[in-house]
């Protein structure tokens, strides 16, 4: 039970003055992901079937490869922005929040890396 | 966490019936709901079946009528009678509106009026609303300037500046919209403003008079503060007076962007 005042409740600490290259960035992957996305269906598709040769010289076609690159930036930034609004709408407890944005932004980068030296080990060094 | 279930002590209970009147011909069932602080009982769903051919055509008038000759126990907010006051709204079939412009021929079946969601319950359908009325203080509804007014006149405003303002003004802060929007829902605790502060702030900072735009602008770039907003677009569903408060808000955060270019 506080005896603070609901004003000063709900001035609270202020803003931020923060949100808008969020607000921004979501956008822009979103509208990035549009062609991102037709183009990563069609080359699944278009490459079913083929064996991991094939593959390997299609990804190490420069167009092929930053394309791939693109597609894991863009994805794995888009998610984690869309986590991060997930987890402020839905969990309040504020250690709890602050934990599993830390944990859920590190594991995004994780992830984005691994798979960036993934592609690029499978394009340029193969095995 | 967000609670999707009413904790134990708001779980509403069957109430009691109050029968028609003998010879009453068309009748309809007003199911209030019902809280007394004092009785520390659980909410209850009290039945009232009103005879309409005795009764005025707004959900208000049923209510009246059941506080002037049923039970003056029923207590509710009402003023003007014509949707300019904001006072009589509550959640009436489901949806948040003002009891005075709801016509009870419009609602199928039983009618169920309820407070307004998701706020404390002062008594029966008067919602607490200190939440809402300090967060609309705290965006400083009131011009502000740092050139003094014209010595001999008012400020003036062209007739295109004032057609901004339209959409906006008519707001009577009745927050039908806020308790109807999840993300107010699950932000409580004051930091999300919601759609009827965000509409205020909006209508000042579409002022073409008001100088203190950009600090306005400052104070609602927060995470909380207005990006809880997910374009749900309950608020404009549900506003009596018609306004789309979604739209005010998606014009505050087009300004946010607008600034950084």
């Amino acid at each position: 039970m506080s005896m603070r005042s609901p004003l000063g409740r709900a001035r609270g600490l202020g803003s931020a003055k923060d949100g808008v290259s969020h607000f921004i960035w979501q956008r822009l992957t979103a509208i990035a992901l549009v062609p991102l996305s037709f183009w990563f269906v069609y080359s699944v598709v278009s490459l079913a079937g083929q064996d991991y040769g094939h593959f390997r010289a299609w990804l190490g076609q420069p167009g092929n490869l930053t394309m791939m690159v693109l597609v894991i930036f863009a994805v794995f930034h888009h998610g984690q922005l869309g986590m991060q609004v997930v987890i402020e709408d839905y969990v309040h407890d504020e250690k709890t929040m602050f934990t599993s944005l830390i944990v859920m932004k590190f594991a995004a980068v994780l992830m984005a890396v691994f798979s960036v030296v993934a592609v690029l080990r499978i394009a340029l060094v193969g095995g | 966490m967000v609670e999707f279930a009413l904790p134990a002590n708001s779980k509403v209970q069957p109430g009691k019936t109050h029968k028609a009147p003998p010879g009453a011909k068309r009748v309809r069932t007003f199911k209030v709901y019902r809280y007394d602080p004092d009785s520390g009982a659980n909410p209850r769903l009290d039945s009232f079946e009103i005879d309409l051919d005795d009764c005025g055509p707004m959900v208000l008038d049923a209510l009246l009528k059941i506080k002037d000759e049923v039970d003056q126990t029923v207590t509710f907010r009402r003023s003007c009678r014509e949707g300019i006051c904001g006072s009589c709204a509550m959640n009436i079939d489901g949806s948040n509106t003002l009891a005075c412009l709801k016509p009870i021929e419009d609602i199928k079946g039983d009618v169920k009026i309820y407070p307004l969601p998701h706020m404390p319950v002062v008594k029966d359908l008067v919602p607490d609303l200190t939440v809402p009325y300090a967060q609309f203080a705290s965006i400083k509804p009131w011009i502000q300037t740092e050139s003094p007014p014209p010595p001999d006149r008012e400020r003036l405003q062209s007739v295109e500046d004032r057609a901004k303002l339209d959409g906006m003004w008519e707001c009577i802060l009745c927050f039908c919209c806020s308790t109807s929007c999840p993300s107010y829902w699950w932000n409580g605790d004051a930091r999300y403003l919601g759609p009827a502060i965000l509409l205020q702030a909006a209508r000042w900072i579409h002022d073409s008079r008001d100088e203190y735009t950009g600090e306005r602008l400052d104070f609602l770039e927060d995470p909380f503060k207005l990006y809880r907003c997910h374009t749900i677009m309950n608020c404009t569903a549900t506003c009596p007076k018609g306004l789309n408060p979604a739209k005010a808000i998606a014009s505050i955060k087009a300004k946010l962007v607008e600034r950084r270019f």
